[in-house]
């Protein structure tokens, strides 16, 4: 379907949130809710229809992986892969709360097996690999499962040469899994780096927020780089900086505008338009210039 | 040799070594038992220090990694290594200091070599940065990884590093991007890639220049995921707990070599790497020079993918129900 016929078709879309991810409690019946940018009160409704994007301000509210990959790929095609892929406590980590427990609280508060859903499925009926992280489940944080599912999602784009989409979220590396989530850094990049060679596409969506080991792997090595509005994303987190060079920090720091500024990034994309922008990418990039 | 450095655990061998400096002013001639006293004191503190060295904790461990007389990254390439060739300069920004890149010849080997710098002194630290690399340092390491990968030449790599430098520039130049680009780099090498942990690992700045077909550690050096500090400040918002959180991330060279991601244990001197430099050099040297030649006949395709597999091998999960 060409990009403008979608245009049309994306009106009758009907988009499900089975999760929404802000705090209805204390409004009546979960109808109304308060922008936390604007402060506006705006109709649930209204903002599931509008993937989570106030339509006040057009800050762009989290999501679950699930709502991710709903709102980015054609209805009904996405098929997970590797979903029984799980965390074990290989370290038996046990400072501050223990692993085991974190993992077990995290499984039951989402229904997830773990921090990022991968599998196949089309964007406007384009064949791709895609993948989303899912900050609710322990930050989203990379340990040697999430790892292996993102290693496996560059592989079997590799294997089928079909490009890769992966909606990026992450505190960084997982501590608590000590050196086993720092090797998945390299892991996860060695595997962009097989994908890059091959020349088969892989796009990056950098969302809120983006940091740490993983955004200093395979999160930026991407062939092309988007990032939503107002994302947080960078290497070190803002208190730490703050901390060693004992002063503020500028405004808009780490934002995805800035990055975009300093040339981090290919562009900043509404959530809205993420969908045709990713699709018309792909076909720039799988065309062979034909 | 004058200690201008004491760490807490070894308190107990400093207050001995100082009374033995006191005996050791004395008037022998007017006390005849005063030789035998100083040679019974000289046994007790070696044994003392044996004792305490051969069960230091994880944050023991970390503190005689970052101990400041420890030998650096200059200190092994200038023993370890003749005809060195120093580069310089990311070619986009700047040069720093903190990264040294270079060609070098060990034993009748020529290699590129890698490693975090700090100073062995003050002015050297400024200079420096204390080893932790801006951006254009990775830049550096990785433009002499692919000069490395071009002309077949082996990378010995050398890490110490508390991490990458945390700053509002370094963000603002890509300081994740930089490390990512070393990564995915360093994978594709088409030659051996020897890595030895010889202080501190901190976290992704001492990764990007710190994976390949071997990895040596030496006995108190160590790689970790995030230092202890800032572990137990995020799990109890206390830094004091550091030594907790240092044992639960097991990042000891021994704990590396259980966990599969360490090869080989360089041993140290009781008293750590900086009593005595020349027996830690000779491990290095032999360490390092068996793993490149046990690496030298491997066609350039095979060390690639054997590099990956052995990635791939690194995590543990569960599959299925
Ligand atoms: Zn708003």
């Amino acid at each position: 379907m060409p990009i403008s016929d979608w245009f049309k078709a994306r009106e009758a879309k009907r988009y499900v949130t089975p999760n929404g991810p802000v705090d209805t409690s204390d409004l009546p019946d979960g109808v109304w809710i308060k922008c936390e940018e604007c402060r506006r009160t705006v109709y649930q409704g209204d903002m599931e229809s509008n993937l989570q994007v106030c339509p006040g301000c057009g800050a762009h509210g989290d999501l679950t992986a699930a709502d991710r990959i709903a709102y980015l790929v054609d209805e009904g095609s996405f098929v997970e892969t590797d979903g029984s892929l799980g965390s074990v406590d290989p370290l038996s980590f046990t400072s501050g709360k223990p692993y085991a427990g974190a993992l077990e609280a995290a499984r039951e508060n989402t229904g997830m097996r773990e921090a990022v859903l991968t599998g196949r499925a089309t964007i406007l009926e384009r064949p791709v690999v895609v993948g989303a992280m899912d900050f609710r489940f322990i930050g989203a944080s990379m340990g040697s499962a999430v790892g292996e599912r993102i290693t496996r999602a560059f592989e079997l784009a590799l294997t089928e040469r079909t490009p890769l989409v992966l909606a990026v979220a992450s505190g960084g590396a997982r501590m608590q899994e000590g050196m086993l989530s720092l090797m998945q850094m390299a892991k996860t990049a060695s595997a962009a780096a097989r994908l890059s060679e091959a020349h088969v596409p892989y796009i990056a969506l950098l969302t809120n927020p983006t940091m740490g080991g993983v955004t200093a792997s395979f999160a930026t090595l991407a062939d092309v780089i988007y990032a939503e509005p107002h994302a947080r994303i960078g290497f070190a987190g803002p208190r730490l900086v703050e901390q060693t060079i004992r002063t503020g920090l500028p405004k808009g720091f780490q934002s995805a505008e800035s990055l975009l500024a300093h040339g981090m990034v290919d562009a900043v994309v509404d959530r809205r338009e993420l969908t045709e922008r990713v699709a018309l990418t792909l076909d720039y990039l799988g065309s062979g210039g034909e | 040799m004058a200690r201008t450095f004491v760490m807490e655990f070894e308190r107990p061998v400093a207050e001995l070594e100082h009374k033995l400096e006191s005996l050791k002013r004395l008037d022998l001639t007017a006390q005849p038992d005063l030789a035998a006293e100083i040679v019974a004191l000289e046994l007790e503190i070696e044994k003392l220090r044996e004792t305490l060295y051969s069960s230091l904790s994880a944050w023991e461990k970390v503190q005689v990694s970052r101990h400041p007389e420890r030998p650096k990254t200059q200190d092994y390439i200038e023993a370890l290594f003749t005809d060195v060739v120093e580069l310089h300069g990311d070619r986009l920004f700047g040069d720093d200091g903190a990264m040294f890149a270079g060609l070098a010849t060990i034993g009748r080997r020529r290699v590129a070599v890698l490693g975090h710098s700090k100073g062995r002194n003050t002015k050297e630290n400024i200079a420096r940065n204390f080893g932790s690399p801006h951006p254009e340092g990775f830049r550096k390491a990785r433009r002499v990884m692919r000069l490395a990968d071009r002309f077949g030449l082996p990378i010995v790599s050398l890490l110490d590093t508390a991490g990458a430098y945390p700053g509002i520039e370094d963000e603002q130049r890509g300081q994740a991007l930089a490390i990512a680009e070393c990564l995915a780099t360093l994978a594709g090498v088409r030659a051996p890639v020897v890595v030895v942990g010889i202080g501190e690992g901190g976290s992704g700045g001492a990764l990007a220049i710190g994976f390949g077909d071997r990895l040596i550690m030496l006995e108190n050096a160590y790689y970790s995921v995030i230092s202890p500090e800032m572990c137990a400040t995020i799990l109890h918002k206390d830094a004091g707990r550091a030594s907790e959180a240092a044992a639960c991330l097991q990042a000891t060279a021994d704990d590396l070599v259980r966990l599969g991601i360490a090869d080989e244990i360089v041993r140290e001197p009781a008293g750590g790497a900086h009593r005595d430099p020349e027996v830690v050099f000779e491990g290095v040297r032999d360490a390092v020079t068996r793993a490149l030649d046990e690496l030298a006949d491997v066609p350039a395709d095979e060390l690639v993918s054997r590099r990956y597999e052995r990635l791939r091998k690194t995590g543990v999960y569960t599959e299925g129900d």
